[in-house]
Order: C-alpha cells, then structure tokens, then sequence
C-alpha cells in the first residue's frame, strides 16, 4: 500500500508519438504538405492551392495549416478573414457576385447587392443553410460598358436593374 | 565596433545619436520627450497610431518618430503648433472609436491613452465615429477582453506571438470589422491562450485586465461562519508598494500582512513556507530521478502558464515534468489537512485565499486535480493589483501601516523560497538543497549566480557532491520553447531546467502593477523587484529550505519525509494533453 498514490516518474513514460506530420483527412493536404517546405512565407500560397481545392478554407484544414507551418492559428485565420479572395464557408450551388466597382456603383450596384441580400436573407460573403446560394462583392469584372453589372457563377448579366435581378433568381427558385 | 554617429537637430538642440536609431530615441535620450501609444520597446516597432509626431524640415507632412530613422543633417521639430494640433486629431480619431467609461474603469490612472489625452488637452471629442459593438470575454477564469477599448495598438499582439511564442490573438477580419481577437472571435477560454498574462501587461488601455476576485473574497470576510486565510507570494512583496506610489522594488512585506490583517483575514501565512516545501519535494525528486535513471532533464512545475503551455504543444514531454505541485497549492493542502487538524478547524469551513502576482494562477486554482477530500486547495486567487484596490476600497492608508509579521505556526520561510519570485531563484533554491542532501553537510556555497539575472535563458554547470551538473533557467514561452525543441530534439545536454511563463520570473508576472511603455524604458524593473527578493533572502537567518523549522516540523508530525505517500497525495498533482482549440 506504501506507494499508492504515488507518481512513478523513475519510469521512462511511454512518451507520444511525436506529432505525426499530417493528420489529415484526406490526400490532397497531404500531397500540399509534401510540396511545400514548412515555413511561413508559403502561407498565402497554401491558402491560395486551399480554396481552390474546397472551394473555401476549412477551420480544420487552417489548424492542420498552422501546425504544419508553425505559424500560430489566429494569425492564420487573421490572413483568411483579411483577404475577400479567401471564404471560410463553402459558397452556394449558385455563387451570385455584384460588381461594387466605381463604374457600377454609380450606377446603383449597391441597390442591387440589398435587394440580393434582402431575398437571400444572408449577407455578403455568406452562403444560404441549403447551401444553394452565395453573396459575394466584386470589384471591377472588366464590363463596365454594362455597368451596373451581377454574375451568377461567372454568367454576366448587364445593364441590371432590380427588376433583372428578380426574375433572374424567380428562375433559379424553380431550377434545383 | 563602434556605431557611427550621426549630427542633428532637435527643437534647436544640436544632437548627436547612432546611426541606426530612431528619432524617438534620439530624442529621450537629449532629454526630450515625444508621446507614443502602440510603441513598445524591442517588441511592437511598427508605427501605427501615429500618435508620436513630428516634423521634419524639408519634408512635407509629418514623420512617424518611433520608426522613422534619424539621418545626417536632420533638422527636427517635436513641438511645434502643427504638430502638437495633428497629434491632437490623431489622438481624437482613436478616441471617437472607444469607449470612454473612465469612471468605472480598472485602468483609470494607470491608461495611457487616459493620460494622452489629459496632456494632450483634450476638452471635446469631434469625430465621435460610429463605434465596434463587442462582446465582452469573460468566460476564461483568468482573463477579461473588453474590446470596445481596445485602440488597435496590437502591443498585445506581438507580447503573445513574440516574447511568449503563444499567437491567441491576432489582427482579423477586413475594414471597419477589423479587430484584435482570435481565431472566430471565440473566447480566450477555448484557444491556446496560456492565461500568463503579459497581454495585460502591455496593454495600453483598460482593454485586457485580469478577471476580477475581489468580490468573493469581501464576501466571505464579511461571513462569520467562514475562516478566511490568506497566503502571498514571495513577488508580490517586491512590488504592491508601486500601486501606492512607492519606489520599484521596496520591500513592503510588514505593510502588506498589517494591510491584510485589517482587511479582516483571520489568519495570514506566507506562500513562501509553502515554496519551501516545494523545494523538499522538488529536490527528493530530481535526486531520485537522477538515482534511479529516471526522466531527465526534469522540469520546474510551479508556473502555471507555463504547465498549460506544455500541456497544449508538447504532451508528449509531459513526463519531464515535475509532478510537484505549485507553491500555493502545496500551501493550501497542508493548511486544510494538518494545520485545520491542529487547530481544530472544519477544513471546509476554511477559506484559502492566495494573493499572486499571476493570473494563470486563477485557472490552475480551478484544475479539479488541485483538490483533496473533494475541497479545493486554494479557494480564491487574488493579483497584487486586486489586492491593491481591496487596501483602497477598504480606506486603509497603506503607507502609514505599522509593519505586522506572519501568523504562527505556519509563518515561517526562508530566503531559498524569497527568491522563488524570479527567475533562476526556484533552481537556486533547489540546488542549495540537493547539495546538502547528496552531501550529508552543512555546505557553505550559497549562492548560484549563474543562474541570476535577466536574461531569457540562462544556462550554467554546478558542481554538486563531485558531480557536475547542468541546469538551464528559461523565463518567457518563447524561451521556454527553444528548450522544449532542445529536449525533443535529443541535444539537451543538462538535467535540470527552470521554467517560468513570465519574462523575467513571477516579479514580472500578469497580475503585477502595470508599468507604461515609458516607464519601462527608464527603470529596468525587473531588476530592481528581483534585487528586492535577493536583499530578503541575504538578510534571512534561514538561507536553505530544508532548514526551515517548519518544513521540518510538518514532515516529522505529518508528512513523513519527502516523496512519501502523503506527500505525493496532498502535494503532488497530473498533467493531461489538452486541445489548443475547442470547436
Ligand atoms: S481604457 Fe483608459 S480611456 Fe478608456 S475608459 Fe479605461 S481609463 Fe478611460
Ligand atoms: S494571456 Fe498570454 S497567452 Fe494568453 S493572450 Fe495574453 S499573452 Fe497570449
Ligand atoms: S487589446 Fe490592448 S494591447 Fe491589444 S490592441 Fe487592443 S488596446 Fe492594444
Ligand atoms: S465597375 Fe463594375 S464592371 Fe467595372
Ligand atoms: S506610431 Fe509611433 S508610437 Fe504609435
């Protein structure tokens, strides 16, 4: 009974494994791990090959990220939540953009990012919980003869009113 | 090599300064003095805020003095009506983004953005700009994050990411969302936040403080049924002068147990007996483990930012640890088992309050492995600060207190365990007593200076009983994990480590007065409050703990002999792997 209770730290513990380098879910991260040497200045890179990949950056994928970069997590998604090229959440089956450059906000682009948001019922850079559609803001696209301008998954669609946007989404609530 | 130097002027002032400084320091040192908010010595240079103006003639516009290098020929104007006028809006702009509640506010008196904008004159605010909704954190026991004052300053942010190696918080989001927090805004409580503290510290305004206790504890003083003990650590001593003006590095212990016993403590003890005892322990068990081939190098366990920090990024060097408990918890256990049996009281009737010069010690306080008999050691853990304001509140004029000593029997504590409080003093501590054992004598060599002074990792070569021994002393994370990387990677060469999650040891500890960035740059503070600890143990009769008459008393009543069965039950404890992040 003398020794119940008591610590034995004379034995070598049976230490963890080691981290193991990837535990990750799935191929592609560990075939990104493999190509990039863990140092920091790869990061926005990583992230870049990330939201391809997934379409957005996954939470867990930016923690296997920061142990594989030793670059600490806040600092991570402090990079994914500066840059509006990196999304946190998957977009939409339908990505709908609203051009906010100078040209189409003269014009009353912001007019149609509120009408956007007000049938959506989410914000910019948000996705619906069905997960059918996404806002997002864009700057310039390049068609400002059209201004004001929207996209739906990179269809263009010109000289847009609200009235446009209306029944453009009337006719994707019928399609699935 | 010598820098060269290059000439120029300052407010008219011939000057002469290396090259390679900025015109901030150029300045300080010609005695002239520019404001700053988010400059930070060596560890936030990044010219933000802007609020350290001037100008330069030549140039249009304003220069940002804290990183703006002086050159040859400059010719500087710190003071003139434009400058003093764009500071002003500058400071103005920063302002219309806060909340300005001085009057309930923790940091009032001690905010440099308060005293900015005093000296600054400021009557009126103009851009009062639409201000950041935020919550307010206070689900961590440690720490509190009120970020609607926050100013954006990130001096927060380069303390944990580069003196602490730690990075919970950082700059996120874009735009007018843009804010100081973590990782989805979650609470300091479910990141890798080790709750050291040091973000407190260097946080300009009343942004990050601790999470306050004083509430509590007034209640069960005011409760009769309760007895009310409190127990302080060695660094709080060398520091709760500074909250009532008095100079860096007094010692005011005899002020600080009269101030308690007036507050109404039944009974006030000195952590320090308690670090003694963690010395006994710590010693007996490095010996054994050296003895009997145990886990070596082992580590220090009584900081507990540094615990959790281990506990998070290296599990897998858990065992190196020591399993001995922290000073206070030993404290504790031995005041709600043998000293409540003594005096005949009902340990859960006891009430054990620590005063610290740390907040991790507010979440250690709650780790269900600090418990016995299902009562915790420790009941309530209270800062120097927080112990500061109590003496305020309660009207006591703490400069004019008569000097009280510690209550008896557990009162008594050596120098070994004054110095405890900084870093290198818990190893000094520990090898004056694993010299006498090993040696079966009296020995002499008392002091290991090796293993004092400032800097972050200290590293020396003892000579105990013949052997030769090699110890490292690490104080700040950053620190602490280069000799993490060290032990993983098998190049670790000494026996014996130190590790204390404050830059500097506990005197420098989260809870502790906050000094400005200003102050800071004219006293070196961590050494005079660690010069304060060094004088208290060169003037103790007692230099080694396991002379301490009490130590000796309470093994021979009660716990035996170091490392027995009781001891490991009452003041030892376990570690466990913990998740950085909880989603
Ligand atoms: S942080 Fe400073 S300025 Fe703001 S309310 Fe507190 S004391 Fe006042
Ligand atoms: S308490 Fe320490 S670890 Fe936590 S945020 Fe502050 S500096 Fe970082
Ligand atoms: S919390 Fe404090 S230190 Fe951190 S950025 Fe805000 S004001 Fe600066
Ligand atoms: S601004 Fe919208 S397309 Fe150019
Ligand atoms: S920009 Fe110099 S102190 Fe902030």
């Amino acid at each position: 009974m003398e020794n119940e209770g008591k610590v034995d730290f004379t034995k070598q513990v049976d230490a963890k494994e080691p981290e193991k380098k990837c535990k990750c879910k799935d191929k592609f991260l560990e075939e990104l791990f493999k190509t990039y040497q863990p140092i920091k200045d790869n990061l926005i890179q990583m992230l870049n090959e990330i939201q391809d990949h997934y379409g957005y950056v996954p939470m867990d994928v930016q923690k296997e990220l920061s142990e594989f970069l030793k670059v600490p997590m806040a600092e991570v998604y402090g990079v994914v939540t500066f840059y509006s090229r990196f999304t946190l959440k998957p977009k939409g089956k339908y990505s709908i953009s609203v051009c906010l450059g100078t040209a189409c906000y003269v014009k009353g682009a912001q007019k149609i990012m509120d009408r956007l948001q007000e049938r959506l019922k989410i914000g910019e850079g948000e996705t619906t919980e069905d997960g059918k559609y996404s806002i997002e803001a864009q700057r310039c696209v390049g068609a400002c003869g059209l201004a004001p301008v929207f996209t739906v998954n990179g269809k263009v669609y010109g000289k847009a009113t609200v009235k446009l946007l209306d029944s453009v989404l009337d006719e994707l609530e019928t399609s699935n | 090599m010598e820098k060269s130097l290059v000439n120029l002027t300052i407010d008219g002032k011939a000057v002469q300064a290396e090259q390679g400084i900025s015109i901030l320091e150029a300045a300080r040192k010609a005695g002239i003095d520019i404001p700053t908010l988010c400059f930070l010595k060596d560890i936030n240079e990044v010219g933000d805020c802007r609020v350290c103006l001037v100008q330069i003639e030549g140039r249009r516009g304003f220069a940002t003095s804290c990183i703006q290098k002086v050159e040859e020929g400059m010719v500087v104007h710190t003071n003139t009506e434009e400058v003093l006028e764009a500071r002003k809006v500058v400071l103005d702009l920063i302002i219309s983004n806060h909340k300005v509640d001085c009057l309930t506010c923790v940091r009032s008196g001690s905010c440099e953005l308060q005293t900015l904008a005093k000296q600054f004159n400021m009557t009126d605010i103009e851009f009062a700009g639409v201000r950041n909704e935020h919550e307010i954190d206070d689900l961590s026991p440690s720490i509190v994050r009120d970020f609607s004052k926050c100013i954006l300053c990130r001096r927060c942010v380069a303390t944990c990411k580069k003196v602490q190696g730690v990075g919970a918080i950082d700059t996120i989001n874009r735009g007018f969302e843009s804010c100081v927090s973590t990782v989805e805004n979650k609470s300091l409580n479910d990141v890798n936040c080790t709750f050291c503290g040091q973000c407190i510290q260097n946080c300009p305004t009343g942004a990050l403080r601790e999470k306050d206790s004083t509430g509590e504890v007034w209640r069960k003083l005011r409760d009769p049924e309760t007895y009310v003990i409190a127990q302080t650590a060695p660094a709080v001593r060398a520091a709760l002068g500074e909250e009532f003006g008095m100079e860096v590095g007094t010692n005011v212990t005899g002020k600080m147990v009269a101030g308690l016993k007036k507050l109404g403590f039944d009974k006030v003890f000195d952590t320090n007996t308690g670090a003694d005892f963690t010395i006994m322990e710590e010693a007996n068990e490095f010996i054994e483990r050296v003895q009997e081939n145990g886990v070596l190098p082992m580590i220090t366990s009584c900081s507990p930012g540094w615990v959790k920090y281990i506990e998070m990024n290296y599990p897998e060097l858990l065992p190196h640890v020591s399993s001995c408990k922290s000073p206070h918890e030993m404290f504790g256990a031995l005041l709600k088992t043998y000293y409540a049996k003594k005096e005949g009281l009902d340990p859960s009737k006891i009430f054990v309050v620590s005063v610290m010069p740390c907040i991790a010690k507010k979440f250690e306080r709650q780790r269900t492995e600090m418990k016995n008999d299902g009562l915790f050691d420790v009941d309530s853990v209270i800062t120097t600060r927080e112990l500061a304001r109590m003496i305020k509140q309660a009207n006591i004029n703490f400069i004019s207190l008569e000097d009280s000593e510690f209550d008896n029997p557990m009162g008594e504590a050596t120098g070994a365990a004054a110095i405890f409080g900084t870093t290198g003093g818990v190893m000094e501590a520990a090898l004056r007593t694993a010299q006498d054992t090993l040696t079966g004598e009296d020995l002499k060599k008392i002091n290991f200076e090796a293993v004092r002074g400032g800097e972050g990792i200290k590293r020396a070569a003892v000579n105990i009983a013949g052997k030769e021994i090699k110890v490292v002393a690490a104080s700040g994370l950053a620190n602490a994990q280069k000799i993490l990387e060290e032990i993983k990677s098998g190049t670790a060469d000494y026996q014996f480590v130190e590790i204390m999650a404050c830059p500097g040891g506990c005197i420098m500890g989260g809870g502790q007065p906050i000094k400005t960035s200003k102050e800071r740059l004219d006293k070196d503070i961590r050494k005079l409050r660690a010069d304060c600890l060094y004088s208290i143990d060169e003037k103790s009769t007692i230099r080694k703990s396991h002379e301490n008459p009490v130590v000796k008393k309470i093994y021979e009543e009660f716990l035996e002999k170091p490392g027995s069965y009781r001891a490991h039950k009452l003041l030892h404890t376990k570690y466990q792997e913990r998740e950085k992040y909880n989603f």
